[in-house]
């Protein structure tokens, strides 16, 4: 005979985790508005996050803008080529990369770059008590570690994500006139003409809720790591997973969100 | 009056029961030493003190204000007054030396930025550091840390001071300078509870001793009290031969 199921237990098991998470990141959340609206407010430290999440970040998004890019042109070029519909492939990757690819890939890349360092920065932190120095000494860590973070994700991201349409659309615009023979006037008039700002505000706009992605579970992993070293690596690989399936999750439902909010416009 | 009176201290992590009763309190001027195994929970008693942790029950009383049911914000002008020195000296590792001994100042004075390099020169001649002043902490010794962690804790000139094992894992030069140290900070009157194993220093600097065992106070009072009781582990500990 087989053991009897605890299913009770299975379920509290299951879901104990996910549910943590989620009320931690909730109590995370709120305190970290409440101290935004306190003074004193730590303007060099913002600035140094700024550095490290935008500036440091810049050739990995350049990188991967382009060769999205680059890429889905060859792919659009090639698949309606067949069917004459190579004069559309300026509107279509323009407009994939403006509502997707831009805001997505560069979401991502960002989730594996900052995510994993914050986590593990944060997390070693915790271990070697810095954060409990940083209370001891009467100050807190949300205003040192959390508010500093968020707001330099909330900030550089929307850029990141404006640097990247660009750069896609010019690796768009190299394929289209190397490899497809369209003209490479024609290719930017056409990007131009076609691509409306609907398209860029509904990939802008998503740019901020990918922000809070990223940055409130890799703070909140690496704030809960407890039990030395071992639980740093644990609390990166948890924070990067987090962040990259709230983005593509998220995505979808941002996405419908943003269509019926168009419709109204 | 006590400065510090922790009066039925209890606190358990999840099932597992830490304390059960726990009652001591320490005068002005005053230093104790907090004896007890490892795991005995004197790390959890100390950071009750500063609210970096809460009891299950009881109070803690900072010059008669129980500050249990305090927040963080209430938190702050008790951790002015309260100086914690980590075991490990948790300093700032991305910062230097210097920026280390000036955050508390930074955060809590309105003190200009000449006022506040001339007093991080002053505390760090007092502690034979001057030389490490532009240096990272990961480029320090493990007992140099500890030095600079106990500077960063008292520059604010605190009240009270807990030492978290300041001389655990020290080679005996730096464990002397520690325990100079503690001595120094005494003598201008500070209070201070010492968690130590190293037995020598505990005898050198402390008034009086409490010993946490089986998760409550076992024994309390002055070494001379002490010497009349007949428990064992007291026993061995006044002969300095055990923790
Ligand atoms: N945050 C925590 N979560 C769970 N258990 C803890 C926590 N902090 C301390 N403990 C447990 O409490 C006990 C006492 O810890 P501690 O005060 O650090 O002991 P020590 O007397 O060696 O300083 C230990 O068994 C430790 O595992
Ligand atoms: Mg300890």
């Amino acid at each position: 005979m087989s053991e009897p199921v605890d299913l009770p237990a299975m379920i509290t098991k299951r879901f104990k985790e996910p549910l943590e998470f989620l009320g931690g990141v909730a109590l995370l959340a709120k305190d970290t508005v409440k101290e935004l609206r306190t003074r004193p407010f730590y303007g060099s430290l913002l600035i140094d996050q700024i550095y490290l999440v935008g500036v440091k970040s810049l050739p990995l998004v350049l990188i991967t803008a382009l060769s999205t890019g680059m890429v889905m042109a060859l792919q659009y070029g090639l698949g309606l080529e067949k069917f004459g519909g190579k004069p559309y492939v300026p509107r279509l990757v323009a407009s994939t990369i403006l509502r997707e690819m831009g805001p997505v890939f560069t979401s991502l890349m960002l989730a594996a770059r900052v995510g994993a360092g914050m986590a593990s920065e944060i997390g070693s932190m915790v271990v070697t008590q810095q954060i409990d120095a940083i209370r001891a000494l009467g100050t807190s860590p949300i205003k040192k570690i959390v508010i500093p973070r968020v707001l330099a994700c909330l900030i550089v991201l929307p850029l990141l994500v404006s640097i990247a349409n660009l750069v896609g659309n010019f690796g768009g615009l190299m394929v289209g006139s190397s490899e497809l023979n369209l003209d490479a006037q024609f290719y930017f008039r056409r990007v131009l003409e076609t691509s409306n700002l609907k398209d860029y505000i509904a990939g802008f706009g998503k740019t901020f809720f990918f922000a809070i992605f990223i940055a409130m579970p890799s703070c909140y992993f690496g704030l809960t790591v407890k039990n030395g070293t071992k639980e740093v690596g644990i609390a990166t690989t948890k924070a990067v997973v987090t962040a990259s399936l709230l983005i593509l999750t998220g995505d979808f439902f941002l996405s419908k969100l943003f269509w019926v909010i168009e419709k109204w416009l | 009056m006590a400065l510090i009176e922790v009066v039925n201290f209890e606190k358990s992590f999840g099932e597992k029961v830490i304390h059960r009763d726990v009652s001591f309190y320490v005068k002005k001027g005053e230093c104790l030493g907090l004896v007890g195994g490892s795991g005995a929970g004197k790390s959890v008693i100390l950071r009750s003190l500063i609210g970096l942790e809460k009891p299950d029950s009881g109070q803690i009383l900072i010059n008669g204000v129980d500050i249990v049911p305090f927040n963080e914000q209430q938190l702050v002008p008790i951790r002015k007054q309260v100086a914690y020195a980590f075991q490990g000296g948790a300093l700032f590792d991305s910062m230097t030396v210097y920026e280390n001994l000036a955050y508390p100042l930074r955060a809590h004075t309105e003190l200009p930025e000449t006022a506040i390099a001339e007093k991080i020169h002053l505390q760090l001649a007092e502690f034979g550091l001057e030389k490490s002043i532009h240096q990272y902490p990961g480029e320090l010794s493990g007992g140099m840390q500890k030095r600079i962690g106990l500077a960063r804790a008292v520059i604010m000139q605190p009240e009270i001071i807990l030492y978290d094992e300041p001389t655990a894992g020290l080679d005996p030069y730096n464990t002397k300078k520690i325990q100079e140290l503690i001595l120094r900070l005494k003598a201008k009157g500070v209070t201070a509870i010492l968690v130590t194993h190293d037995i020598p220093t505990a005898m050198a600097v402390c008034d009086k001793f409490a010993f946490l065992k089986d998760k409550v106070i076992a024994e309390q009072g002055t070494i001379d009290q002490l010497k009349t009781r007949n428990d064992s582990l007291i026993q061995k500990f006044i002969e300095g031969n055990i923790l």
